[in-house]
């Protein structure tokens, strides 16, 4: 018999593929128009593969367990972790393409859509949210699942959650490309991207802490803690910042019910927790859960990690308001801003030293698997950008260093440093995992990828550091006379040796993702199937 | 509205910094009483259990 679950789902598609119909049918807005197609057919499809599923199986129950193992379901994370690699590199090619754009700016090719304003939303969306979402939806599925010894619940919330959070991709990618955005940073999809992510995101909590709640395991791993604190923070987070009223069902506009400094206040406490949350809390389960299990130690101190995220979850959330120093916030906010950014180093510390030091005693094997050598150089690139951070926001350096290009290398040193490094760590060990491999294709490939990457990391935050840093002392050069010595296009001429390096940088990283590609295709299609006991531990590094 | 203002920094500079006091005592305690050592080893343990 066909489920309440499969059922309510098919129910809430079939609803869903109509309305998007009657939007498309009677819209004036041509995006919208082809927005509400978008979603009417993949809804419509979702419904398909609900009752050929249905059909297919007889509408057997899967097992829990199979002999007395639980049996996990890896097919969500299969589709995550490729979906991850797909954006990764699309979104890294965009980078790379509007980094050369401003070395030559024929490069926009004076066309709408190829238009830096357009493509560096969709840059700055594909390698957070596409990539690293997809990352962390994958990683979370896998860890939360293994450490609970229990299988997600649902037959279909799992793929609706994966499938669903990508289709907000695409609205929101191919939205940006046409020009539909509400200009806020890190939150351009419009009202309607915003409420689909909204119920993917609520589905997404319930499927967690679904697991959670089947667990077998009577304590909650540490890494599920940060899981848990990246998805509640974010629904929260999302929500605020997106309150807004759509002009009408049939446009894609909206006006935002914050206005004025009001507005700034939500949008920055919502951007630097979606640093503080998305990029920080959700990769550091990733560190407490990959780390541990390539080095083949436990953590060096799980009561510091304890420490550690409560003192990071109290204390992150705060921090915002130092993107607003010298504006029409009152002074006092922005202090409290800079205040907990400094406190943060703290806990951002203590999780860096808890990272590192659980490779104490293990440290020959950064010589032999460049797998855990990524993912320490990560967690190192996390204790640096986090040094970092804390001291441009404080208003002597911030008022060099805002809307400079300092602060692009600073993020892009935590970017693809940590963020993009502990990713690539950890897809490296989940693929053979979830393909039932031995181990991967090559590890002098992975090595090839951790150099190439790295150099091209460290010319891009060099190269960043001297032209961010010349150009707000280029900004702030009065002559005898008190006049200002440079015009704006005399600092714009003088970075662009500089963008070029840059450029140069990001072509190297974007290279060392397609060697990546490569090696994980090559694993999956003709690496050495594992032996039918599926125990992956320690079976990684003992290749070559 | 000045008076205002300073009433609920007072209240926020004081019991703010009570509250994240506080509650950093109580982490802190849990984290490293004794008694919880053995369940944070076995908790460790977790990620290399396998089945």
């Amino acid at each position: 018999m066909l489920s309440l679950e499969e059922g309510g789902f098919a129910l809430f598609l079939v609803l869903l593929a109509f309305a998007c119909l009657i939007v498309a049918g009677k819209t004036f807005d041509q995006v919208m128009a082809f927005h509400a197609s978008v979603g009417a057919l993949i809804a419509a499809g979702g419904v398909f593969y609900i009752f050929k599923n249905y059909f297919d199986d007889g509408g057997v129950q899967i097992p829990q367990e199979i002999d007395g193992k639980p049996n996990y379901n890896l097919g969500p994370i299969k589709f995550g972790a490729v979906a991850a690699m797909f954006w990764g590199i699309a979104g890294f090619t965009v980078g790379l393409i509007i980094a050369l754009q401003l070395a030559y700016p024929a490069l926009n090719f004076d066309l709408p859509w190829t238009n830096f304003g357009r493509l560096r939303p969709l840059h700055t969306s594909a390698v957070i949210f596409a990539f690293g979402g997809n990352v962390l939806l994958a990683t979370s599925m896998y860890v939360v699942q293994r450490t609970s010894r229990a299988r997600m619940p649902g037959k279909i919330l799992p793929w609706f959650v994966i499938v669903g959070y990508n289709v907000f991709i695409l609205i929101a990618g191919t939205g940006y490309l046409l020009g539909v955005t509400q200009s806020k940073e890190y939150a351009e999809p419009e009202w309607y991207a915003d409420l689909w992510l909204t119920i993917v995101w609520v589905a997404y909590l319930l499927l967690f802490l679904g697991t959670i709640w089947k667990r077998k395991e009577p304590h909650i791993y540490v890494a599920n803690w940060f899981y848990l604190a990246f998805i509640v923070t974010i629904a929260m987070l999302h929500i605020t910042n997106n309150l807004a009223v759509p002009v009408s069902i049939y446009s894609t506009q909206s006006v935002i019910v914050w206005s004025g400094v009001q507005d700034a206040m939500v949008q920055w406490w919502y951007g630097h927790n979606a640093v503080g949350f998305f990029l920080t809390a959700g990769f550091l389960a990733i560190m407490y859960y990959f780390v541990p299990k390539r080095a083949e130690r436990p953590v060096y101190s799980y009561r510091l990690s304890i420490v550690h995220f409560w003192a990071l979850i109290f204390i992150y959330i705060w921090a915002g308001p130092h993107h607003l120093h010298y504006t029409a916030l009152p002074q006092w906010a922005s202090t409290l801003g800079a205040t907990f950014s400094i406190i943060l180093w703290m806990p951002s510390w203590g999780g860096m030293i808890n990272g590192l030091m659980t490779l104490s005693g293990a440290w020959d094997k950064l010589r032999t698997d460049p797998v855990l050598r990524m993912m320490v150089v990560s967690v190192a690139f996390y204790g640096m950008s986090t040094f970092e951070g804390p001291l441009m926001s404080l208003r002597a350096v911030n008022s060099l260093s805002h809307y400079t290009d300092w602060t692009i290398g600073h993020v892009h040193s935590g970017a693809l440093g940590w963020v993009g490094y502990i990713s690539f760590g950890a897809l490296y060990c989940l693929v053979p995992w979830l393909w039932n491999k031995k181990s991967l294709y090559s590890l002098k490939l992975v090595d090839w990828h951790f150099w190439v990457s790295t150099i091209g990391i460290v010319l891009y935050i060099t190269a960043m550091w001297v032209s961010g840093i010349m150009q707000g002392l280029m900004w702030r050069a009065y002559d005898s006379l008190g006049f200002l010595e440079y015009s704006f296009i005399e600092t714009v001429e003088a970075m662009h040796p500089f963008y070029v390096v840059r450029a140069l940088g990001g072509a190297l990283f974007v290279i060392g993702a397609l060697i990546m590609a490569y090696n994980l295709w090559m694993t999956v299609r003709y690496g050495e199937a594992e032996e039918a006991e599926a125990a992956p531990t320690g079976s990684l590094a003992a290749a070559e | 509205m000045n008076e205002t203002y300073t009433a609920v920094a007072g209240f926020a500079q004081t019991w703010g910094l009570l509250y994240f006091m506080a509650l950093f005592a109580i982490v802190l305690a849990y984290a490293l009483w004794p008694r919880n050592g053995k369940k944070f080893d076995e908790a460790a343990q977790i990620p290399f259990r396998e089945d």
